[in-house]
């Protein structure tokens, strides 16, 4: 991460992400049904919906852990075919999971190491022996990392393994990772699921702030309707793998459509 | 008392090449969740390669690494045509697939190098170091003592790259959680490939142990049935565990053997670490390492 800012560089820009009419299907069931929607530079873009409406697995098929039947995604003007989840991360694309995805028995220092696997070059031979680039590497990638601990104020578990951690902390060290890449599109799948009010509170903050101070990009899937309007630039809201609203918080408020699905109508 | 140390470093120091053998499987089970029942067959691979080619003229020195490279190829190999066209099947399937491997690999060896058996001289002979036997009475095998030093070396190093370097850190988080490492961008299948050229090249230093003290013959690939008791101390994942568990099943056998055995008879020896991981099994599933498996209902 570059230092941070003192003033906002985020000025929301041209599209960089683009779905155009992806659907989705295990088998029988329908995951996604002709999805279109965009993704502005260094907006927060929150996708919602009830449970199983399909969220998870639109953010699976942005960083190409599913493949859609049908459909073009189009990431910073190019036209993607069967990206893989290696290929989304090359080219910036970094990810938190609803179910913590972290290296367990590790530590948090090198869970969040592990975010910049792609900045590091040196080979095996030279990682097998600890010379020249491996050693210099470890440690200019390891300052990084620092500045990411301090951003997220981990400083105090850095080196207990994520495992012992509780669940608010865990979340924490996830998007530490992430963050790690310095991607320019993040993609959060419930940041703030199971967490109390405080927790929340900070995690909506440190959102903010990676949006403010560096500028990403972000898809946001989250429950709590409050946290949507209250940091989100522009809503997509799922029903039952179809989009059934698109747009500011407000006007997806107003909607009727969405109403209904929130409050268990017409199903 | 002075026997009982004996038997007891003897024991130890064979142990540590049972943990030669149990880290191998470690380290593919952790990576790829594949139990590689071809372990053994590879050990047997390697040890009649070298031979082979030390008959074929090619001097010691050079033996090794033209071993180690085939070991190397083997596990690329077995990697890219057989693991990775069946990624995300089942682990019966994967199990399955490498019991194929081992008669694969057998078989191979033997067309390559023949059947017959031979022996493989090391250069360090199965004596009793004389100063220990003149300081304390003990005999200690200069053999035994020089291969728990190969070993020891190997998996020092082995420890060091990966709990220091990227690929290690890459390959604990692969083991740890698949999508999480894909989705921060760790290559799994040049992981997987590290991981199956690294356990080509341990069985390369335990078929060459092994072979010294036994002869290079079919019955090496059984060398893997004794890691099994290992990795159910220790548990699959763990490679202190292997190390540990090596040493508990060759001091235990050999001080069983001596002791306990004349009570019954005698030749408890193959059969003993088997109960005693049985017995383990029963107190604590998870091996002496593992994290304990409480399920959440
Ligand atoms: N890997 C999968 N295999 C089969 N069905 C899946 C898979 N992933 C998601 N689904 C199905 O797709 C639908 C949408 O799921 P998901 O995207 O997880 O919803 P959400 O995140 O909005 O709760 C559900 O019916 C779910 O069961
Ligand atoms: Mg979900």
């Amino acid at each position: 991460m570059s230092a941070p800012k003192t003033e906002s560089v985020r000025k929301i820009g041209d599209t960089i992400l683009k779905l155009e009419n992806i659907s989705l299907a295990f088998g029988g069931v329908k995951a996604l049904t002709d999805i279109s929607f965009d993704v502005r530079e260094h907006e927060i873009r929150a996708i919602i919906g009830p449970n199983g409406a399909g969220k998870s697995s639109m953010l699976n098929v942005i960083n190409g852990v599913y493949h859609p039947q049908q459909g073009t995604i189009t990431f910073h003007g190019d036209v993607r075919h069967n990206m893989r989840p290696h290929d989304a991360a090359s080219q910036g694309i970094a990810r938190t999971f609803q179910n913590i995805a972290l290296f367990k028995s590790m530590s948090v220092l090198d869970n969040i190491m592990t975010g910049r696997t792609l900045k590091m070059k040196a080979n095996f031979i030279e990682q097998a022996l600890w010379i020249g680039r491996a050693r210099r590497e470890e440690f200019a990638q390891r300052a990084k990392v620092e500045q990411v601990i301090d951003f997220l104020e981990i400083q105090h578990i850095r080196k207990t393994p994520v495992g012992r951690l509780p669940y608010g902390l865990q979340k924490r060290v996830e998007l530490a990772r992430a963050l790690a890449a310095e991607p320019t599109l993040l993609l959060l799948d419930e940041p703030m699921a199971g967490m109390n009010v405080e927790e929340k509170q900070d995690m909506c903050r440190f959102i903010l702030d990676v949006n403010e101070q560096y500028g990403t990009t972000i898809v946001l899937i989250e429950h709590d309707m409050g946290v949507v309007m209250d940091i989100s630039d522009r809503v997509v809201v799922l029903d039952y793998g179809k989009k059934i609203g698109d747009g500011t918080p407000a006007e997806v408020r107003g909607n009727k459509a969405v109403i209904d699905a929130y409050l268990g109508v017409a199903h | 008392m002075t026997f009982f140390f004996e038997v007891l470093i003897g024991g130890l120091l064979s142990g540590v090449m049972y943990s030669l053998v149990a880290l191998g499987f470690v380290l593919i089970y952790k990576a790829s969740g594949v139990f590689n029942f071809a372990q053994g067959a590879m050990v047997f691979f390697a040890a009649l390669t070298f031979v082979g080619l030390n008959e074929l003229g090619i001097p010691f020195w050079l033996c090794v690494p033209a071993t180690l490279a085939a070991m190397i190829l083997l596990g690329l190999a077995t990697e890219k045509f057989v693991l990775r066209p069946l990624v995300n099947q089942p682990q019966i399937t994967l199990f399955m697939a490498t019991i194929g491997l081992s008669f694969f690999i057998e078989g191979l060896a033997q067309l390559m190098w023949g059947a017959n058996v031979r022996g493989l001289d090391l250069g360090i002979q199965d004596e009793p170091i004389q100063w220990i036997s003149d300081a304390t009475t003990m005999n200690v095998s200069k053999f035994d003592i020089t291969a728990a030093g190969i070993a020891a070396v190997l998996v020092t190093v082995l420890a060091v790259f990966f709990s220091r370097t990227r690929i290690g850190r890459a390959l604990r988080a692969v083991a740890d959680d698949h999508q999480a490492a894909l989705a921060v961008g760790i290559p799994l299948q040049q992981i997987w490939g590290i991981v199956w050229a690294v356990a080509g090249a341990v069985a390369l230093v335990a078929g060459m142990l092994w072979g010294a003290r036994n002869g290079v013959q079919f019955a090496l690939t059984f060398v893997a049935l004794k890691a099994l008791p290992v990795l159910i101390l220790g548990g699959f994942e763990s490679i202190p565990g292997a190390i540990v568990g090596g040493l508990i099943i060759g001091a235990s056998e050999k001080l069983a053997e001596v002791f306990l055995g004349p009570y019954v008879g005698g030749g408890i020896e193959g059969w003993f670490p088997y109960v005693l991981a049985l017995l383990f099994l029963l107190v604590r599933p998870e091996g002496l390492f593992g994290e304990k498996i409480i399920r959440r209902i």
